[in-house]
């Protein structure tokens, strides 16, 4: 209950400074942020919108919300999923004769296995080198952008007449992910699997191992756990979320794989994965949040004249808010739990723990 | 122990390994000169942000800070640099403006580290955040700056065959750039200043019973050192691109916490690192532009990569440094770890 | 002219759910040592971070040659002429010595750093008292003695008259001790005023001028070594009649548990455990007695799966065991009391419950294949609860909510309470009140009664002499001795921790007395 308190105290700031900053560029807050909410939710479009946008947000926050409770950071969710969204479409336009009750899930797979192999690297990485999961995560999006960039230009560029744009074929029907009314299929299957990820987490003996790992990884060592083993594991099974979020925009959304199409650095995920406290369930509403501001956004630039980038400033104030939570205890005269499990990060490059 | 003497003996490898380069250097030079000279102002260029990144990195790490914020700060810094180049014309101002703007998201990371002890790897992102949003948002397209930095050519210094044309022949901020280099060594290693901000990197308790506030000593150190992440972006557009792009700085404060590590925390070293950095993506962008007649046939492969390859180059270095690839680093022991008094 | 160079007066201090120090009153003369005696958690530290600026106090007043002081932080306690040498050393281990000593009061020429002069400072120091150091040498590979001599100087350079030393030979070999209170005679002369905080009660004895005992935050009362003894002392700090030692019957050693061979242990190339080999039998409890930093943290690593060694072989029941693998060695019966039991032992944040089945969450009952039972975790816990009288308000409580004799006490209860046949306990009372103390003593005997064998690593000589059958001292990653404990006496121990050469069953050393001795 207090984490939820604590959760909408610091996304209420953070609208409150937007609001301040709106005013500051001569904007108007009650406008921009009406128009925001309409183009979120005005309608049954809007409401589709904001599931669409939130669909793969739910995805990469439950790949940074997971991997957390492994005490890894890994900020490389959006290059896990651009990975997966364009092995998703190679697999959605490349493969033919398939039936959909096939080829649809094999997409999905793929895109996943692309995500879970990039995320496994640093691990790798992590466990045998000591290298730090931040700096190695980043820089495998700036290579992610590269590839994917490099194969929707070069070897996997959409060459039906007509088009100069950097971007693959359409997939085929049979890889396309239905629609039930405005609820994409991808977000149901997000919601899956944010429950697989619960059970996961906290009933298996597994989820156990990840979270002492988490917790205290000298404690986890002590008692048998193979530390190696399981932030190997933890940072695949990360990415194969993050791989599948993009594999779900290629297959439910886009219908093919067209660079530009989730700009943004991965920091999304961070912030909703620290505002849902990193609880798989809690990514839900809090993806929703932002997917619902994203897909806002158009609508208050084109009505209230307000710059979308708004929403990454709000966004930046909300982790901010989050991150600084015994602020805003005193502020709500919440005591800390002596037992919370604490979010265990930077303990320096550690190149030879 | 002397500083210098420690850099040998930790760096042997990395040492021989810069001399043979340098020997090719020469010889390159004797094939075709003026080549050899693009390449190598082209390599300095390029690693002007790397090192004031490193630089403001390692400053506030050795006072036990983490910043992955330097993205952020130089990218919010140059649009600001580039604003008042728009609006005022004057250079000076626009470079200050920008140093300012670094020192203010110091100060920013200073606050939300040392006083709310918010994880700092978060603090880093929040910056981030809020430069790649405010550019965005109050970026408006169409701008036109007056002008950028123009080279100034030292006389006589500047006619020295290969180093001359890679050293002397530099707009304002890079010599500013080169001179801080031994300003930040010097500071660092031979002041009391500098004594104890390795302390309280190294040890914050122990700094503190001998009466040093370890607080006050990170605060100026992350902020002073956010001034020369300032500095970076601010070269970045009023000297090396002369206008303003969105997340124009595109990775170049993460690839710079790479060259911190690399340079083990050492500003001479880590200008080093940033040049072979820069030395590398020159090198490769040389040979995109010359044709196949002009390139020793051992080194024509290199032209047929596609550019994405090349702009992966970066990136992958710095994952090969962090592996340690050149033996395992040894950051300030109390790196990352907010100081608690009791 | 007060007579005396520190008084303290009425100090109170409170930190959230305890009274640190209650009305203390406490003072000082010049020249004199007056030792500040009592067990963990009575209050000693908490009153010297107070006369050190670090805490401040919530009621009393501080007299520094008879005049009020306000003590607003260390470096007001340096400029009164305090210092203080800390249980854990305050050296930045990257730096020299003269490095370390300038920290804070440095020495310049110009905008520069002298440290040509600052080791001219250390050196004329070093003379003067009797310190001798290498003002060049990186304090992280000095010696713990020398060490703490670096910390000593620093208060002297800083012209110190009232030095503080806390618990400074915890970490030094019966010889170094003797070299400490030589110190102290040294600086006695001198009219250094000295406070000297301990727990131990011989060294008290041997060297206060006067004695002040403390308990649960208050003063209980202040004497001089003629007037008192041990138990008089014991009995001062703990409130009734302890029972010194621990009651137990003869050893019935059955056959080898644990073997260890040629055991060889590096650390940037150089040995901390070099060629160790042991043997455990049933039934017996082996005490390895040494100094800390002579390679037992690094052998109790390597037995338990914590750490790989360069070389040796390790055998469990007579079966060859990997190394690093601290789960087959729990399989075959390994059970380990870890020295730091916050870092190794416990996940803080987790209830009672997990933390008891840490080790063995993953087999039935406590897990059916992938899926844990919680109810079985859950009954078990409440079990041990009770078997093991933990003290906390439910299984589901935090871990970190309890004490630390409690926190203890769930990982004895742990450890206890699956087939064992050989148990490493490393430290396994440190840092605790004497009524733990006594249960798990009385425990680990139990233990050893029903057949387990024990491996005992300790830095308390007394605790290795009351509950050991045979002792070994490690002396710089070498087992230098081993004998019987009905043949060992503290002196010859002393000597061999310090690796030197005495009478006495066992194999010595061919090394002399070099670094204690210096």
């Amino acid at each position: 209950m207090r984490s939820v308190i604590l959760s909408i105290t610091a996304v209420l700031l953070a609208l409150l400074i937007g609001a301040g900053i709106l005013l500051l560029s001569g904007a108007s807050p009650i406008a921009a942020y009406s128009a925001l909410v309409h183009g979120a939710f005005g309608d049954a479009q809007a409401w589709q919108r904001t599931l669409e946008k939130s669909t793969p947000l739910v995805f990469s926050g439950l790949a940074v919300a997971f991997a957390f409770k492994a005490g890894l950071f890994n900020i490389g969710a959006q290059g896990q999923l651009l990975l997966g969204a364009i092995i998703a479409a190679a697999v959605g336009f490349g493969v033919e004769g398939l039936p959909a009750v096939v080829h649809a899930p094999l997409a999905l797979l793929a895109g996943a296995a692309a995500g879970a192999v990039f995320a496994a690297i640093a691990g790798a990485l992590k466990v045998y080198t000591g290298a730090h999961e931040v700096i190695t995560t980043i820089m495998l999006n700036y290579i992610a952008i590269n590839l994917t960039d490099y194969l929707a230009n070069g070897p996997w560029k959409d060459t039906s007449p007509g088009n100069i744009v950097a971007r693959t074929p359409r997939i085929l029907d049979t890889a396309a992910l239905p629609t039930w009314g405005p609820v994409p299929s991808g977000f149901v299957l997000s919601i899956v699997l944010a429950a697989i990820i619960y059970w996961l987490l906290w009933k298996t003996t597994f989820g156990f191992e990840i979270r002492t790992v988490g917790q205290n990884r000298h404690a986890a060592r002590y008692a048998g756990i193979r530390v190696a083993r399981t932030v190997i594991l933890t940072m695949l099974i990360s990415g194969l979320f993050a791989g599948l979020g993009g594999a779900v925009e290629t297959q439910g959304v886009v219908g093919r794989y067209q660079p530009g199409f989730n700009v943004g650095l991965g920091f999304e995920g961070i912030t909703i994965a620290l505002l849902a406290k990193t609880h798989p369930f809690g990514v839900i509403p809090a993806a929703l949040l932002v997917g619902a501001m994203k897909a806002g956004s158009s609508q208050m630039q084109f009505v209230a004249d307000v710059p979308k980038e708004i929403i990454d400033v709000i966004q930046a104030l909300i982790l901010f808010f989050i991150a600084a939570d015994f602020l805003l205890r005193r502020l709500l005269r919440l005591k800390a739990e002596a037992g919370e499990e604490r979010l265990v990060l930077s303990t320096g490059w550690g190149s030879g723990e | 122990m002397n500083p210098w003497r420690t850099l040998w003996h930790y760096n042997r490898g990395k040492v021989l390994a810069a001399a043979a380069l340098v020997v090719f250097v020469v010889w390159a030079y004797t094939r075709d000169p003026q080549i050899v000279e693009a390449v190598l102002a082209s390599s300095l260029r390029l690693s002007i942000p790397l090192i004031l990144g490193a630089l403001c990195g390692l400053i506030g790490e050795r006072s036990g800070v983490i910043n992955i914020g330097i993205e952020g700060q130089m990218l919010l810094a140059a649009f600001v640099a580039f604003l008042v180049n728009v609006y005022t014309g004057n250079l000076l101002l626009a470079t200050l403006s920008g140093m300012l703007v670094g020192a203010v998201l110091g100060f920013f990371l200073a606050f939300m580290s040392v006083t709310l002890r918010i994880d700092q790897i978060i603090g880093g992102t929040v910056i981030n955040m809020l430069a790649f949003g405010l550019t965005g948002y109050f970026y408006q397209v169409g701008l036109v700056t007056k002008g950028k930095f123009a080279p100034i050519p030292i006389p006589g210094l500047a006619d020295i065959p290969i180093l001359g044309a890679m050293f002397f022949r530099n707009p304002p901020l890079t010599y500013l750039t080169l001179l801080l280099i031994f300003v930040v060594q010097f500071w660092l290693f031979y002041t009391p200043w500098g004594l104890r901000t390795r302390a309280v990197g190294e040890h914050p308790r122990a700094a503190d019973t001998v009466g040093i506030d370890v607080y006050k000593m990170r605060y100026l150190n992350v902020t002073l050192a956010g001034s020369l992440a300032g500095l970076a972006g601010a070269y970045l557009t009023l000297e090396a691109v002369g206008s303003f792009e969105r997340a124009m700085t595109n990775g170049q404060g993460f690839v710079a916490l790479a060259v911190m590590i690399f340079g083990r925390w050492n500003p001479i070293l880590a200008w080093g690192a940033a040049l072979l950095f820069g030395f590398a993506t020159a090198l490769q962008t040389q040979l995109q532009f010359m044709n196949a007649a002009q390139i020793p046939a051992s080194l024509l492969w290199l032209k047929q990569i596609p550019h994405q390859f090349i702009g992966m180059l970066p990136y992958l270095l710095t994952i090969i440094v962090l592996a340690g690839v050149g033996g395992r680093t040894r950051p300030p022991a109390a790196v990352g770890q907010p100081y608690v008094k009791e | 002219m007060s007579e005396f160079v520190l008084e303290v007066r009425g100090i109170t201090k409170r930190f959230p759910g305890v009274l640190a120090n209650d009305h203390v009153h406490f003072d000082l003369r010049p020249g004199e040592v007056h030792a500040l005696l009592g067990e963990n958690g009575a209050g000693k530290s908490t009153l010297m971070n107070i006369i050190y600026g670090l805490y401040q106090p919530d009621e009393g007043e501080i007299r520094v040659a008879g005049q009020p002081v306000h003590i607003r932080g260390p470096h007001d306690a340096i400029r009164l002429g305090i210092g203080m040498v800390h249980q854990h050393f305050m050296l930045i281990p990257v730096f020299t010595v003269a490095e370390n000593l300038i920290l804070g009061a440095e020495v310049t020429r110009g905008p520069m750093l002298d440290l040509e002069r600052a080791r001219q400072v250390v050196r004329h120091l070093s003379e003067e008292y009797g310190l001798q150091v290498d003002p060049d040498a990186r304090v992280e590979d000095l010696p713990v003695g020398v060490q703490q001599r670096v910390e000593i100087l620093k208060a002297l350079y800083r012209e110190a008259r009232i030095l503080i030393l806390d618990e400074p030979t915890a970490v030094l070999t019966p010889q170094e001790v003797e070299d400490l209170f030589h110190i102290m005679h040294n600086l006695k002369a001198r009219g250094v005023g000295i406070i000297f905080i301990t727990h131990k009660l011989k060294e008290v004895l041997a060297v206060a001028d006067r004695i002040t005992v403390m308990r649960r935050g208050k003063v209980v009362g202040t004497t001089v070594p003629a007037e008192t003894d041990e138990r008089g002392l014991a009995a001062m700090m703990v409130g009734r009649e302890v029972v010194l030692e621990v009651e137990k019957g003869p050893a019935h050693p059955g056959e080898v548990v644990l073997e260890v061979r040629d055991l060889r242990v590096e650390e940037h190339g150089v040995p901390v455990v070099d060629g160790v080999s042991l043997q455990v039998r049933a039934g017996e409890i082996l005490g390895l007695a040494g100094v800390q930093g002579n390679g037992q943290t690094e052998l109790a690593e390597a037995l338990t799966g914590l750490r790989r060694p360069q070389q040796g072989t390790l055998v469990l029941n007579g079966e060859e065991m990997p190394f690093e693998d601290a789960r087959v060695l729990i399989e075959h019966g390994l059970a380990h009391i870890p020295e730091d039991r916050q870092k190794h032992g416990l996940v803080m944040p987790f209830s009672v419950a997990d933390n008891m089945v840490l080790c063995t969450y993953y087999k039935p009952p406590f897990a059916r294949g992938l899926q844990r039972q919680p109810q079985a975790i859950l009954e078990n816990a409440e079990r041990l609860i009770e078997q093991f009288d933990v003290r906390t308000s439910g299984p589901l409580a935090p871990v970190a909510t309890l004490s630390g004799g409690n926190q203890q006490k769930v990982i004895v209860a742990r450890e206890f309470s699956r087939p064992v046949r050989f148990l490493l306990a490393n430290q396994p009372t440190r840092g605790l009140d004497v009524g733990s103390i006594e249960y798990i003593h009385k425990r680990i005997i139990e233990m050893r009664d029903q057949g387990v064998g024990v491996l005992l690593i300790s830095a308390e000589l007394d605790e290795i002499l009351s509950l050991a059958d045979r002792i070994a001292v490690m002396y710089e990653g070498k087992i230098v001795a081993e004998v019987d404990a009905v043949e060992a006496d503290k002196t010859t121990l002393g000597i061999w921790m310090a690796g030197g050469q005495a009478q006495g069953a066992g194999h010595g050393t061919t090394r002399s007395a070099g670094a204690a001795a210096s």
